[in-house]
């Protein structure tokens, strides 16, 4: 641990790492489409974080750039996807991912 | 001291993720994942990326967060009438996405990294981050928007009632 004014590293990898694992256990854990949708957007965050824990320890801010370019396309995936459940849920009044099984075919 | 305050953060950022998750109204589950997002956005002060963490409240806390209890509330979600997965299946993903942990962390476990000092660096500083994104990244900035107008008419076109 060291001294105070510092934090190791370490410990951005293992809290990125601990939340792109709850956001996938969101996806798999619940049927709920918006909360599929919260635990993605939870993953993207972690690597966000991860993004700019390396640009801060590199000293270089074409990560942060990265990240800036990684929101945007949240933002977008976001607006279209959630378009997308409303439509699905005017057609089958649920947002229940297991109702969509009838994609199959 | 900035060491308590980064525990203090990552702690507050993974207990209200859990809640998302856990969360059995989706309108308690969007609180909780605005709470993470406020979380995150410590961090990257702590990282004295300055800019990234407004943009992060701005764009994530404010925008995407709004639009997602806009849809909970006009689809009229906000009720706990999810049927439930079977034990098992909770289990499992449980289990998965441990084991899924277990490995990155097992992976990261031989990185030979150093302490980070805060508020050293000034690549975050919103000067600088201006110079790169328009300089180097500035085709890829235009590209954006025309992303940004096609999620927009895509968006419109899903949602209208009928389409002739």
């Amino acid at each position: 641990m060291g001294d105070l004014k510092t934090i190791p590293m370490d410990w951005y990898l293992l809290l990125s790492t601990i939340l792109f694992s709850i956001g996938v256990m969101g996806v798999l854990f619940r049927r709920n489409a918006i909360i599929i949708f919260m635990s993605i957007e939870l993953m993207l965050n972690a690597v966000n974080l991860l993004l700019v824990a390396f640009s801060a320890y590199h000293n270089d801010a074409n990560g942060q750039v990265f990240v800036f370019f990684t929101m945007a396309v949240a933002a977008a995936e976001i607006a279209v996807g959630l378009a997308i459940l409303v439509v699905v849920y005017r057609n089958t009044k649920s947002t229940d991912i297991d109702v969509l099984n009838r994609l199959k075919g | 001291m900035t060491l308590y305050l980064f525990l203090i953060l990552g702690f507050f950022a993974v207990l209200s993720a859990l809640m998302v998750v856990f969360s059995k109204n989706p309108i308690h589950s969007i609180l909780y994942l605005v709470l993470t997002f406020f979380a995150i956005a410590g961090e990257y002060v702590l990282l004295n990326a300055q800019f990234l963490a407004i943009v992060n409240i701005i764009v994530y806390a404010g925008a995407i967060m709004v639009l997602f209890l806009f849809v909970v509330m006009l689809l009229n979600l906000n009720h706990e009438t999810e049927p439930h997965k079977s034990m098992l299946r909770k289990l499992i993903a449980v289990i998965a996405a441990g084991l899924l942990m277990v490995v990155l962390v097992g992976s990261l476990k031989g990185a030979d990294t150093m302490a980070i000092q805060p508020f050293s660096h000034n690549a975050g500083l919103i000067e600088n981050l201006g110079k790169v994104l328009f300089d180097q990244f500035l085709l890829p900035f235009e590209v954006s928007a025309v992303l940004f107008l096609a999620a927009m008419v895509g968006a419109v076109m899903l949602g209208k009632k009928d389409i002739k």
